[in-house]
């Protein structure tokens, strides 16, 4: 018992650290995201101002980064919160503390997405037609539907389980922090006393909470692609595209999630809570999602290449062997054959293998699910007038791109200056039950 | 066709909003809740019940020289351009060469098709692109978010976008921009042929029709069955049925309000006939 309660008390100590004092290279990073940010704001003024034609972006490729990167936030918002879930649903217990961390990620890169589609409207000042007119018929409607519904499940499903842990921060940070943050945990722990009776109810809604955010998950992926696969495009108008996305994005996010573990583990020293042991299981969990994508990328591209109807021909050309062929093969190199063996060899398995892993399906799969998905499909000529389009990034795009990485970064960072990235109370909970 | 794709898509959606915890939401924000119930079926005529006129366009191919035989531009194109103030780099009429099965190859003009199953107007989601009750898809531009999900959508790139404030001549700009016509236009929104709206509404025929030199465009009345090509005026269902004609990409079901006759052997084309 006594032990219990020590062990307790130092977990306490490692995790509220940051809290109050976060390490140099915590201020070093918020500071460079920052500069990232606000050139990214002078990028975006600069678009404002002159209109979209300071993009690379022309009728015919109309789509280019910006909607790759909505792409690519929204499978990155998929796994968090969704990964957690099945990993309580399934009463699993070792994940818990990886699962904040992630349940963050989901939030921030859902409010990226968002950002990104504002950017990349002509006219981002009506953005509120969509509550106001908005059309029951148009996937895009459905998509801020389902992202709207999941933001606020997320958030709901993130800060349930927090409770506790924002009555310890009450409890032990009084001293430390100014007033005005005491006051904020002492609202948002909502009277928090860690009573049996406290616990048996949060643990029920949890447990609602767990079950309804599953189906909200795998909605907002799919109906992101159906924005895709509801027109005439090759590439496009293929049903397998809405279950392709759903199992693309679980993978990368849990590269992503595994990335974040190794960024967080480092600069707020976790190693004694972020242990060999979830590398471990997440590793082969990465693998099994790997075999699915790959099974996946095989699957979507077989029917069209043994018919090679027109438009079909035209896609697969530029993909296989023409101007895009460089980057398609090499994201399967990065995403399927490099981190299969980095997973599988003995050697590199390790927490620096898993993590170069990661960061190499993070960066392909983006390559390959965001850009070579929404690039090459419009420049495939639909009329006889069209010669093969062409699309070439500017500073603009991919100034804002790249401000849109910090931004991501840093709602994440700044979330983990103010709450512990370990979720205490449901860490030290799996660790008295695990013995 | 038993369940138009509309109410399957509707059906779809209701059904989808039922995982989603969307009703819970609606109910808190009252904006949101009237836009939505609003949405559920748009106010603007969607089907062909309402109809009252439904403009039809015809061209003959067998009279389109691509204006090459008057060693000019298309005409069609150029008085398009000018009359409307079209954007630099648009051209809401596109002529083009197209290549034939016997190697040859002939012209073909392309406006908007004004599909009556119009996959644009589907996908747009706040109602920017929308039928009329003559049967027409016209573009809001004080609507439009420029989202362009309705160039995705639209199977024969008969769309632009406003990438930058267009240089504007005095007429265009004291023009009062409407759907009928959209003069000046609105930079970050889409553009493309509106059959005209605001000249037939006059009584008066496109301006690509009066501007083609060899009467090769035809423009009329499905309801009364006539088209006239501003010099002869022809019954519009005859012409079609004794002419062979056909629609662009017909096996997606969009089902355009342009037709073409085709009459050189489309399949050869004119050097091949030569
Ligand atoms: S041709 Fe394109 S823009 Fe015109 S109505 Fe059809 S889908 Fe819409
Ligand atoms: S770009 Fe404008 S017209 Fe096209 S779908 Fe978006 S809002 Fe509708
Ligand atoms: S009908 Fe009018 S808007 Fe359409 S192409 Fe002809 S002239 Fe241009």
């Amino acid at each position: 018992m006594n032990s219990t309660a020590e062990r307790r008390a130092e977990m306490e100590a490692i995790l509220l650290a940051p809290l109050v004092k976060p390490s140099r290279f915590y201020d070093l990073g918020i500071l460079i995201m920052a500069m990232f940010i606000m050139w990214g704001l002078y990028a975006w003024s600069e678009q404002l101002r002159h209109g979209l034609i300071v993009t690379g972006m022309r009728d015919q490729v109309f789509w280019g980064l910006y909607i790759s990167n909505v792409v690519f936030f929204v499978s990155l918002s998929l796994t968090g919160t969704f990964l957690s879930a099945v990993l309580r649903i399934t009463g699993n217990h070792w994940q818990a503390p990886v699962t904040r961390l992630a349940e963050v990620v989901t939030g921030a890169a859902l409010l990226m997405a968002a950002t990104m589609i504002l950017v990349d409207m002509g006219r981002p000042e009506r953005v509120f037609y969509v509550f106001i007119h908005g059309r029951l018929q148009s996937p895009l409607i459905w998509d801020v539907m389902a992202v709207t519904s999941y933001l606020v499940g997320s958030i709901i499903y993130l800060y349930l389980p927090m409770i506790p842990d924002i009555a310890i921060c009450r409890d032990r940070l009084s001293p430390s922090v100014s007033p005005l943050r005491r006051k904020v945990y002492d609202i948002l722990a909502l009277g928090w006393q860690d009573s049996a009776k406290q616990q048996e109810r949060l643990n029920k809604l949890i447990s609602i909470m767990t079950v309804l955010i599953i189906p909200v998950a795998v909605s907002v992926h799919s109906v992101t692609a159906w924005i895709f696969a509801m027109t005439f495009r090759p590439g496009w108008d293929v049903t397998i595209l809405a279950p392709y996305f759903v199992a693309s994005a679980f993978f990368s996010g849990v590269a992503a999630i595994i990335i974040a573990m190794t960024v967080y583990r480092k600069v707020f020293k976790l190693e004694k809570y972020i242990t060999w042991e979830h590398y471990r299981k997440l590793g082969w969990l990465l693998l099994a999602l790997l075999l699915v994508y790959a099974y996946f990328s095989f699957a979507e591209l077989l029917p069209g290449a043994y018919k090679l109807a027109t438009h079909e021909r035209e896609l697969l050309n530029l993909l296989l062997t023409g101007q895009q062929a460089f980057l398609f093969w090499v994201s399967l190199l990065g995403s399927i054959v490099v981190p299969a063996v980095l997973i599988c060899w003995r050697r590199t398995r390790t927490v620096a293998g898993l993590t170069v892993a990661s960061v190499l399906i993070t960066v392909t799969l983006w390559i390959k699910k965001s850009y070579l998905l929404i690039v090459p499909t419009l420049q495939v000529s639909l009329m006889p007038f069209d010669a093969p389009g062409r699309y070439h990034p500017t500073w603009v795009e991919w100034s804002l791109s790249l401000a849109a990485i910090a931004g991501f970064m840093l709602m994440v960072a700044l979330f983990f200056r103010f709450f512990p990235v370990i979720a205490i109370w449901e860490t030290s909970r799996a660790a008295g039950e695990g013995g | 066709m038993g369940i138009s794709r509309r109410r399957f898509l509707q059906t779809l959606t209701w059904a989808g909003l039922g995982t989603a915890v969307y009703p819970l939401l609606s109910r808190v924000s009252k904006v949101e809740a009237k836009g939505w119930a609003a949405s559920g079926l748009d106010p603007r005529p969607t089907g062909t019940k309402t109809l009252t006129k439904q403009w039809t366009m015809v061209i003959d191919l067998k009279k389109c020289e691509g204006c090459v035989i008057i060693n000019k531009p298309p005409q069609c194109t150029v008085t398009c351009n000018q009359g409307h103030f079209v954007p630099e780099g648009q051209e809401w009429i596109k002529v083009s060469k197209v290549r034939g099965a016997g190697g040859g190859s002939h012209w073909m003009p392309f406006p908007c098709m004004h599909c009556q199953k119009a996959p644009c107007v589907d996908v747009c989601p706040v109602g920017a692109s929308y039928y009329t009750e003559e049967g027409l898809v016209l573009i809001d531009q004080d609507r439009c978010i420029g989202c362009r999900v309705c160039m995705a959508a639209c199977p024969y790139h008969r769309r632009y976008f406003n990438w930058k404030q267009q240089r504007l001549t005095p007429e265009a700009a004291l023009a009062e921009r409407s759907p009928e016509y959209p003069v000046p236009a609105l930079k970050g929104t889409v553009s493309k042929c509106m059959f005209c709206a605001h000249n037939v509404r006059k009584g008066k025929i496109p301006i690509c029709v009066s501007g083609c030199p060899m009467g090769a465009i035809y423009f009329g009345d499905l309801e009364r069955d006539i088209i006239t090509n501003g010099m002869e005026v022809v019954p519009l269902r005859k012409t079609l049925a004794e002419n062979n004609a056909f629609r662009f990409k017909e096996e997606l079901g969009t089902e355009p309000r342009v037709y073409y006759l085709p009459g050189y052997g489309q399949e050869f084309g004119r050097e091949a006939r030569e």
